[in-house]
């Protein structure tokens, strides 16, 4: 195996794109990761997408992306695990380098979710549950979160406004990151009084949709010496685990075992434990996932996720900052381009490139990127020498 | 709609018809090869009573593509008598108040309609409050 380090990332606003297909997105981030690494040429291109196939009546995203990018003739392929389709692809990437049958390989994850109407795209992304024993009962991935969620406060104790603290830290760091959904602080007053979806979460729970696309490059450590000189960033962990697609399924449902299981092996491949993570980059479509992420990840104990925010210890100077360049909260969740997102601002923080939200620092960052209800989540561990 | 899809599952969406592990004796709603608990081949028929509880519960006024003229309406996580938990819909509420361990059971209602006039209409599963049976 060889070790694979990240050369190149580049990343698209998220917004309502309406002038921007699918492919001039990804080709936007694809480009400009391309650039930044200081080369035109790779051997393989990953896309990351969930929805393509009904949103933009476009699958083949391996071809299509590859062609308008100008990357013909590479080996280009698309990897779909929900929401965490960008973290899969990424990790598809750097197995392939590690293995060593690929040299160079671009990632993107990319969505385009503004050509359908909304309850055209409610109802795909609840095909990221199961569509016998979930959706066809009407059940929204809202709806999902919301069970969980409710159920949460009930053993544990808490109440809505516990939850605050999440979605107004994603808000402030997102101030500082112009390429987020949204650059406007969030007030506890605000977050209680805005409407209600799907109770108990309310729109300020729920991570917004856009449009956006987030790409890498990556090569093996050992090539590194032929590009132009950059901070060397390495991937030291790369995990997957899955769980039941149902929530109902589960035998603890307020669990993410598949969060537990590739933290867990995220933490043994890299040499690390959680109290070495300098930032943490979680998978907040919603509140209630970020206590759970935090929970599984061993920050926090069972049940005891809310804690953490209230005791200002999620902030930037906290023991773990998370969603420190907006979060999915408020720099936006384009589903299948989350994961990229994610990465690519794990690696802002490690090169010192994050500005007004540097964590100061910050040597070993991870990220969290978590498909359907809990039922494929990946984990990642970059540092940086 | 799929009807194919829907009609291989009329036991299940009708009749609550599951499995009983013949290694573990565990309960399994929905029906599986593969015994969740003891990872033995399962198939041996069991159908379930019916009665549970409200696990949790929420109420979608946004609904999917397909149930916006059902909207709003309720789902909850049911934990069944018998251990497993499932997805449902809850119905007949009339004003009362959903609460976590409330007693429900199992009826079959129409689940979903296609908008056209002599279009498919899809029945299956969802569960009321417990009637309060008087003496
Ligand atoms: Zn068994």
């Amino acid at each position: 195996m060889r070790e694979v380090a990240v050369l190149g990332i580049g990343q698209t606003p998220i917004e309502e794109h309406w002038e921007k297909s699918l492919r001039v997105l990804a080709g936007e981030a694809a480009l400009a990761a391309l650039q930044d690494a200081g080369i035109s040429r790779v051997d393989g291109v990953f896309v990351g997408n969930m929805m393509a196939g009904s949103a933009n009546h476009q699958q083949q995203l391996g071809a299509y992306i590859a062609d308008w990018a100008g990357l013909r003739y590479a080996n280009a392929l698309h990897v779909e695990t929900a929401c965490s389709s960008g973290s899969a692809a990424f990790r598809a990437g750097v197995m392939a380098v590690a293995s060593g049958v690929l040299d160079v390989v671009l990632v993107v994850g990319v969505e385009k979710m503004s050509d359908s109407p909304g309850d055209e795209i409610t109802a795909e992304l609840a095909t990221a549950a199961d569509a016998d024993w979930e959706s066809a009962y009407g059940v929204s991935f809202v709806a999902l979160n919301a069970l969980i969620m409710r159920r949460y406060m009930h053993e544990y104790g808490w109440q809505h406004e516990h939850f605050a603290l999440f979605s107004i830290n994603s808000h402030q760091n997102a101030l500082h990151n112009p390429y987020a959904r949204f650059h406007s602080p969030l007030s506890l007053q605000e977050y209680l009084k805005a409407p209600m979806v799907t109770p108990p979460i309310n729109l300020m729970d729920a991570s917004p949709m856009g449009d956006g696309a987030a790409a890498a490059v990556l090569v093996p450590v050992e090539h590194l010496h032929r590009f132009p000189p950059k901070p060397k960033v390495r991937v030291v962990a790369s995990t997957a685990a899955t769980d039941t697609i149902a929530v109902a399924s589960r035998r603890d449902p307020l669990w993410l075992s598949a969060a537990e299981r590739s933290a867990r092996q995220a933490y043994a491949q890299a040499g690390v434990g959680p109290n070495d993570i300098d930032v943490f980059e979680l998978h907040d479509a919603f509140t209630i996932m970020s206590a759970l992420s935090l929970e599984a990840c061993g920050f926090a104990e069972r049940g005891q996720g809310p804690r953490l925010a209230l005791e200002g210890e999620i902030q930037i100077g906290g023991r773990i900052p998370i969603c420190t360049r907006g979060g999915l909260k408020a720099r936006g969740h384009p589903v299948g381009a989350t994961g990229m997102y994610q990465i690519v601002e794990v690696v802002q923080q490690l090169r010192g490139e994050a500005g007004e939200t540097q964590v100061e620092g910050a040597k070993i960052g991870m990220t969290q990127n978590i498909g359907g209800s809990g039922s494929n989540i990946i984990t990642h561990i970059f540092r940086v020498d | 709609m799929e009807i194919p899809r829907h009609w291989r599952l009329k036991q299940q969406r009708y009749a609550l018809v599951g499995e009983v592990c013949p290694h573990c004796e565990e309960k399994i709603f929905p029906p599986r090869d593969v015994c969740p608990y003891c990872g033995n081949e399962a198939k041996t028929q069991f159908t379930f009573s019916g009665r549970g509880t409200v696990f949790s519960f929420t109420t979608l006024t946004e609904a999917p593509a397909g149930f916006e003229q059902a909207a709003p309406y309720t789902v909850a996580l049911v934990k069944l008598e018998e251990g497993p938990v499932i997805t449902a819909q809850l119905t007949d509420l009339g004003d009362r108040p959903v609460e976590i361990g409330m007693p429900v059971e199992m009826v079959t209602r129409k689940i979903r309609a296609e908008d056209e006039a002599r279009g498919v209409i899809l029945y299956g599963y969802k569960f009321r409050p417990v009637m309060e049976t008087p003496k």
